[in-house]
């Protein structure tokens, strides 16, 4: 930034500042609690239909599904946190995320907006969580009394527990 | 755009360029080339070589360059070949492909084996163009003495050859020493050290170098030789280019200025030359071996012209574009989508009253063709020809008849029989090794051929042809045979569980069991009991099989059966509960309702089924695949028996639904390995059904049924017959 030929506002360098350390996410909520991910991995929302069950894997895995000729694979975050009230309706809807050059579709009770996070709002996981490992979050996300659960989808989906990718353990 | 973006256009093409070399070279006519075949090698050489400059390849340019040298000669007809050189030169083809290999890999090419082969290329240029140009100075030498002698008679021609042709002049000079010795000045222009020290020490095998001094722009080396400047040229010009190379001829001690012409004058002066022997042989017959160099030089004129000619033609002609499978695999994906649609759009059709929506039906009629046509010709583009496999045996049979002291005659059949691209490129290995097997141990030496009443020369046929959706891969030769006995004894001595009894079928398939090879001598052709066994694994991940049928001293046929293509699967559809699966057709035999009396239990467990004297262990798919509300009487249900490596059982579902062919589809691209599932598909309705792996399958059901064995169950009571 030392030699920049125009010299912009102090507004604008303020706003550019902003800009290149904050990150925008999808905010989606399991039953009461509120989550998000980075929304580069998102690739489509769609809606919860025509879901294949696999036989012998674990049931948080619904299945697979023809998302326009591939074969993608269908995770229920619900279930894999063991929430109460999973149920499938009109309003459940499948986040196509695109994770380690796979494309895996994860079920959510619906999905609320996108939201733009600076650094400064974005604080550090706990180091507790026994049902989600805080080495899958890449922290919390403060906002006035909301409070965003900021899910590192590549660690998640990629990990050995959610058993999507081969050589993960078997169940 | 960075150059080496074009590298891969460059090798595939170079690839191609270095197998079509390698056809001509070896449906080459020794005694009686084809001139148009040696200028096709001459070609490939050439464009290689202009590729490899472009993009800085040096020592494959080096290497083409002078392979392209030699080539050219051959097909001036200066080089008789024969069968050693022909060998020399799909020796040096072979080098020019590990080179490309090693480019390719990002590494410079083993400069050992480069310098090998440039000895070896430049080696058979100095034997053979040595001798003949040898033959040629002396001819030269004599011509030029009779026209020495002619200018007495005439002195007109003399002259008119001096303003034309350099080698005149230098013959002329040599007429002077009498002894047919000429001083030359060799000057090399910008040549490097290295190469410079080994022109030298060819000038030296030439004749006597008298002196030699300069630096690296001009090097000037003084000789006295017999041979003719024009050969000391083509020699040279197997290592540096011809305007690197000034040869000037100094003639006797005392030879005059005028006389020395240089060499690159010759060259605008060569339009001219082929009016010589025109001139000449009317005045004295004996003259005339010395139109031979300035026509030589007149065609190498022609040479460098011709290659460009030809590039431009077949820049012209060219009729086919390289695309990334990808970008097909692309396009296949697609259709198969429009063709889910479309069925989607039929159903959904078949609701509606025809009568009053006929233009409606009429129209979804034509897209169903439409797509279907559409979807036919997409797979075509995956469809390569056999072909592409066979043409790589010709040589490899050559290459080990000649190993083996055997002589074998290669018949191909059905080239022209396509198979899917992926298939295509993993049978090259499996089908090799047949080969090999065959040259090796089926067919036999000559002497023993005869012996037994054969014709001296073995027959290798490789076939291929189609069949339903199969293709049918044939290695047939004319050999001994399988030896039942010995296979038996073998399997005996490996602890194989065999007996006497076997049928040969059986027996023959034993050779397929790891290391297991009867012959008596390990050769480095075969012989090491690895290879059978992965020919079958390899062969069976294709969805294919391998058969053999051999009689004792009539020879063996190893046939393969593959699917045409991987992404098309005849599959039968089941249901199992609400689920539906894809059954691989291959693998079902037949499908029935057993009745109670035919079923029998095992250890509690077990279940077995009575099918014509066989008992068949029952598996039911919906415990295997934990579907629910499937059915559990299971006279009620319908039994599939399927066999899969050479395992048969029977497998229990709801309902047969029908017969269809699915696109495969890969599970693995976005989850991972399923057990007992091979793949997926997509249905009509958009939904997406399992592709059950037979084996996969039984293995699963016994680890299942192990790990149940542990905990007592109420669900299986019911199944049980009472």
């Amino acid at each position: 930034m030392t030699s920049v030929t125009q010299n912009p506002t102090s507004a604008d360098k303020a706003q550019a500042a902003i800009d290149a350390h904050s990150q925008e996410f999808l905010v989606f909520s399991l039953g009461d609690e509120e989550y998000a991910v980075d929304i580069l991995k998102v690739q489509e929302i769609r809606g919860y239909e025509n879901v294949t069950r696999i036989a012998n894997a674990p049931a948080f895995i619904k299945g697979v599904t023809n998302l326009r000729g591939v074969i993608v694979p269908i995770v229920d975050l619900r279930i894999k946190f063991n929430l109460d009230n999973v149920e499938y309706g009109g309003q459940t809807v499948v986040i196509v995320v695109n994770v380690a050059d796979r494309i895996v579709g994860i079920v959510v009770d619906g999905v609320s907006d996108v939201m733009t996070l600076t650094p400064e709002q974005i604080k550090p996981a706990p180091e507790f969580g026994v049902t989600l490992s805080s080495d899958y979050l890449s922290g919390l996300g403060s906002l006035e009394d909301r409070m965003l659960v900021l899910v590192d989808i590549d660690k998640l989906l990629t990990s050995e527990e959610m058993a999507l990718v081969d050589g993960a353990a078997e169940k | 755009m960075d150059i080496s973006d074009f590298y891969e256009t460059f090798f595939e093409e170079a690839d191609e360029l270095l197998g079509d070399m390698e056809r001509h070279l070896l449906d080459l006519d020794v005694d009686d080339p084809d001139p148009e075949q040696l200028n096709a090698i001459f070609r490939a050489a050439h464009s290689i070589k202009g590729g490899a400059g472009t993009f800085g390849f040096l020592v494959l340019q080096e290497t083409t360059h002078i392979l392209e040298n030699l080539l050219d000669h051959t097909r001036r007809g200066e080089l008789t070949l024969r069968r050693d050189i022909v060998d020399t030169f799909l020796e040096a083809k072979d080098m020019l492909h590990d080179q490309l290999d090693a480019y390719r890999n990002g590494a410079e090419p083993d400069p050992e084996a480069f310098e090998r082969i440039c000895r070896t290329l430049k080696q058979l240029a100095l034997d053979e163009l040595g001798k003949s140009m040898g033959s040629d100075a002396s001819a030269g030498a004599a011509a030029t003495a009779s026209t020495a002698a002619a200018p007495a008679s005439d002195p007109e021609p003399a002259p008119r050859a001096d303003k034309s042709s350099a080698p005149a002049a230098g013959g002329d000079a040599s007429s002077g020493t009498g002894k047919g010795e000429t001083r030359l000045q060799v000057a090399l222009l910008k040549v490097g050290e290295k190469d410079r020290q080994l022109l030298v020490e060819e000038l030296e095998q030439l004749g006597e170098v008298a002196s030699q001094s300069g630096d690296e722009q001009r090097y000037v080396v003084e000789m006295t030789t017999t041979v003719s400047r024009d050969d000391i040229e083509a020699v040279m010009c197997f290592i540096i280019e011809p305007d690197q190379l000034e040869v000037t001829t100094l003639g006797e001690a005392a030879g005059t200025a005028a006389q020395e012409v240089p060499a690159q004058a010759a060259a605008p002066a060569e339009p001219q030359a082929p009016a010589q022997p025109e001139a000449q042989p009317a005045k004295s017959p004996s003259a005339q071996p010395e139109a031979a160099p300035p026509a030589r030089e007149d065609k190498s004129g022609k040479a460098k012209a011709a290659p460009k000619g030809n590039k431009a033609k077949s820049g012209g002609e060219s009729s086919s574009i390289r695309v990334p499978v990808d970008k097909v695999d692309q396009i296949i994906n697609l259709v198969g989508e429009l063709i889910i649609t479309q069925a989607m759009l039929d159903q959904t059709a078949s609701e509606i009253d025809g009568v009053t929506h006929s233009a409606l039906h009429n129209g979804l009629n034509l897209l169903k063709r439409n797509a279907r046509d559409l979807q036919e010709s997409v797979m075509s583009i995956r469809m390569m020809p056999m072909d592409y496999v066979f043409s790589r045996f010709p040589r490899l049979v050559r290459d080990l008849a000649a190993k083996l002291d055997k002589d074998i005659e290669l018949v191909t059949e059905g080239k022209s029989t396509e198979l899917d691209k992926s298939l295509i490129e993993r049978i090259i290995d499996p089908l090799t090794h047949l080969v090999r097997n065959s040259l090796d141990h089926g067919i036999e030496s000559p002497d023993v051929r005869e012996a037994a009443g054969k014709s001296r020369t073995g027959r290798l046929t490789l076939s291929a042809q189609h069949q339903g959706g199969n293709i049918l891969i044939e290695v047939i030769d004319d050999g001994a045979g399988l030896s039942r006995e010995k296979i038996l004894a073998k399997a005996h001595n490996n602890g194989l569980n065999v007996s006497d009894t076997m049928s040969d079928d059986e027996v023959w398939q034993l050779i397929f069991a790891p290391g297991f090879s009867t012959a008596e001598q390990v050769s480095d052709v075969s012989g090491r009991g690895v290879g059978m066994d992965v020919v079958k694994r390899n062969i069976q991940a294709m969805g294919g099989h391998v058969e053999i049928m051999s009689r004792p001293g009539e020879g063996t046929t190893t046939r393969i059966v593959l699917p045409l293509t991987l992404a098309i699967l005849d599959g039968m559809s089941i249901k199992v509960g609400e689920e539906v699966f894809i059954l691989p057709l291959g693998a079902v035999l037949e499908s029935l309702q057993p009745s109670r009396e035919d079923l029998y239990s095992m250890a509690g467990d077990d279940l077995l089924l009575k099918v014509r004297d066989e008992y068949l262990p029952v598996i039911a798919l919906h415990q295997v695949l934990d579907v629910a509300d499937a059915r559990t009487e299971i006279t009620e249900c319908i039994v599939v028996i399927v066999q899969g490596e050479g395992r048969r059982y029977a497998l229990v579902v709801d309902d047969l639904i029908g017969q269809q062919q699915v696109v495969v589809k890969n599970l693995e691209t976005n989850y991972r390995k399923v057990p007992g599932i091979s793949a997926a598909t997509i249905l009509g309705d958009g939904s997406v059904a399992l592709i059950l792996d037979i084996v996969d399958l039984h293995r699963l059901s016994r680890r299942k049924s192990n790990s149940r064995a542990a905990v007592t169950t109420s669900s299986i009571q019911e199944v049980h017959p009472s």
